[in-house]
Order: structure tokens, then sequence, then C-alpha cells
């Protein structure tokens, strides 16, 4: 009767963790790459928790005394896999963001360049003429953003 | 338009240097007028990128702290960009002379072979004093890279060097993170590139800190060591002698 129950609450929390990670994908707040993974795992936790008789097999296969044992190896084989594919996806994200904190820089200074181009041009042309409004209405965002830059320490 | 741009550039890396930076770029403009400067703001809490701009060097600002291997290589990739066909590291620390880049310059012309010159502290005979801890460390990197690349490294953590085009277009694409002076050697050893020594005065530091502290040599020294291994054993397209830097990087996994 005990391990009836204690059948039931397995499946439930099987199907559980099965339900919330097809939910966490459905709602796109997990990738697939990553979901991957989790499906695989709660698919075979259900499977093994239906079917009592495989973790058994399993145990025998593979030489544990105790079955309970086998899921714990389980359980800790798919452990360090997680933690080594978060290391590798860690990995990859701060190269990442290297990559893209290296090309802000660059753009930036790219821009600054660009925009003290623009104001010794700019100023140039306002010496000549008249400070114009005309010219504010002709490119008004420019030229606020070229003082904004250049108002800066 | 556009200022024209000199062959030869400047690069010094920058986090938190703000007493010594503005004195550096101005020195280097003295003593190497024919270099461009670019401050590489690794990310600074102080105004270091203010200051370096007041002293007439153009700024690349990382937007956060990417360690001293993500500044230099911002470096590299802005070198390869406009087109330098030389480019100089210096420390922001004060700890390289800029004096001495006219050093690297005529050992790199007089030896044209050369892709890179590094500056080294140790070819002085009895001026440089570290701490017995980090020189302990130095030797040991020297030791096993000499061994390595067969030819005599004495300051492989040396970061005063100046490269040229090819080591330039390497070092863009794939440069080392965490402490990447003594695994750079390794790449350029595996890359065929040539690399020299010359003997150069460095100073104790002018302010700041080190990024390698002694209470944490032992862990820096593993730390490189691993990265030496790790180095030794990275798959990696070798180009024949001579011919182009080969693109190693393989961004993504």
């Amino acid at each position: 009767m005990g391990s009836s129950r204690i059948q039931i609450l397995t499946v439930f929390v099987a199907a559980v963790l099965l339900i919330g990670v097809l939910e966490l994908v459905r709602r796109r707040r997990l990738l697939e790459r990553y979901a991957l993974v989790w499906l695989v795992s709660s698919v075979v936790l259900l499977g093994l928790s239906i079917w009592r008789g495989a973790l058994d097999r399993i145990a025998e296969q593979i030489g544990v005394a105790y079955p309970p044992n086998a899921t714990m190896n389980r359980a800790f084989g798919f452990v360090l896999w997680m933690l080594l594919h978060f290391s590798v996806a860690v990995s990859r994200l701060s190269d990442q963001s290297k990559v893209l904190a290296q090309r802000l820089a660059l753009l930036d200074e790219r821009l600054r360049r660009r925009e003290a181009a623009d104001e010794r041009r700019l100023g140039t042309h306002e010496g000549d003429d008249e400070p114009g409004e005309e010219f504010a209405e002709a490119a008004p965002a420019g030229r606020e953003h070229a003082f904004r830059r250049a108002g800066k320490p | 338009m556009n200022r024209l741009r000199n062959e030869h550039l400047a690069v010094i890396p920058a986090y938190n240097e703000s007493a010594t930076v503005a004195r550096i770029v101005r020195r280097v403009h003295e003593q190497a007028p024919f270099f461009d400067v670019v401050v590489v703001n690794d990310g600074s809490t102080d105004d270091t990128a203010a200051l370096a701009r007041a002293a007439g060097a153009d700024v690349l600002e990382l937007p956060f702290n990417l360690g001293i291997g993500g500044a230099v290589q911002a470096g590299f990739v802005y070198a390869k960009e406009n087109g330098y066909r030389f480019m100089a590291q210096v420390d922001g620390d004060g700890q390289h002379e800029p004096e001495e880049i006219s050093t690297l310059i005529e050992a790199m012309a007089a030896e044209p072979s050369l892709d890179v010159v590094c500056g080294s502290r140790f070819l002085v005979p009895g001026e440089y004093l570290a701490p017995v801890s980090r020189r302990t460390g130095i030797h040991l990197f020297a030791f096993l890279l000499s061994r390595i690349v067969g030819q005599p490294v004495t300051d492989p953590t040396s970061g005063f060097r100046l490269y040229n085009r090819r080591a330039i277009e390497l070092f863009s694409a794939d440069y080392p993170h965490d402490y990447p002076e003594v695994e750079a050697v390794l790449m350029l050893h595996n890359h065929r590139l040539r690399m020299g020594e010359v003997p150069v005065r460095m100073l104790e530091r002018g302010g700041g800190r080190s990024s390698i502290r002694s209470g944490k040599s032992v862990y820096y020294m593993i730390k490189v060591l691993l990265a030496i291994f790790v180095g030794l054993l990275r798959r990696r397209a070798v180009p024949e002698p001579g011919g182009p830097a080969a693109v190693a990087a393989e961004h993504g996994i």
C-alpha cells in the first residue's frame, strides 16, 4: 500500500516537472536549446515512475545491489551533465559579451570622431555666416546632439 | 573629415589609473610623436577616460570591465580596422617607460623578420626588484616557455611589446583571456610568428594596483600554468612560415 502511494507521488512530481518545462518553453521563458535536457530527463523520470520494474532491471544490469542507489546514480549523472552544459553556455555568453563590449567601444570612438569632425565643419560654417536659425531648422536633431556632446566634460 | 592616421599606434589599457594615465599619454606623445595613442578604458569607475582624453589620447570606452586580455584585444581590433602597421602596448600603471618605445622600434627595424618585440626587464642586469614570490613564478614560466618554444624567453609576463601587422591580425581574432601575456607567447609559437626580446628598464608601479598581488601569486601561477598546458593542447590552425597569420578564433561553440 505504501509503495503504491509513493508511486502515485513520484508520477505526480514527474508529470508536474514535465508540464512545467513545457509551459516555460511555451511562454518563451526557456529556450528550446536548454529545455531539451530538462524535457529528456523529466520524460525519463516519468517513465521510470510509471514502469517500476524498469528500475530493478536497470539496477541489475549495471550491477547495483540496491535499486534506489541506481536512481541516485542517475540523478547525480544528470546534475553533472546539466552543470557542464551550463558552464559551456556561460563560457559562450561571456565570449559573446566580450566581443559586443569591444564592438561597442569601437563604434563609440568612431561616433565621437565623426561628431568632432561635424562640429569642426559646422563651426567654420557658422563663422562666415550668421549663426543661422535656418541651419537649426535644417538639422535640429543633429545640432542638438553635437552641442550636448560638446558640453560634456 | 578624419584626421590622418599614423602608421604606429600605442595602446594603453587602463583600469582605474587616473593617477598615472594622463602623464603616460603625454610622455608617449613626447617620446614617440609618430605614434597615435589610444587608451582602452576598461570599465573604470574613476575619471580615467576624461583625463586621458584631456591629455590628447583617443579613448575606447568598454562598457564594463573585461580584464586585461579583453581590453588589449579591443586595441588590437582598433589597430587592425584602422590600418595601423605597428602597435605598441604600454601599460597604464606607469610601469613601462615611454622612452623605451624607441628601443622596441629599433629592435624591430634591425630584425624585420620579427613579428613581436617584447621588452624584458630581466635582460637588464640586477635592476628590477619584484617580490621573490612573483619573480619565482615569472622565472618558472620563462623556463617552461623557453623549453616549449625552443628559444630563450626571459620575461613572459611583460606586457611592453611591439607588434607588427601579422601579430595584430592574429591577436585581434584571438587573444587569451585572463593573464594573456604568457599564453600569447605560446600562441605566437603555434602560429609560427617570431618573437624577440630586448632589454628595457621598468619602474615600480606609479599608482593603482597590479592585477597580480603578491598574496595571489600562487593562484596566479597555477592559473597560468593551466593556461600553458591547455594552450599546448588547443587545436589551432598552423600556417606556413611566412604566410599570413591564421585566424583561429572560434566564436560560439
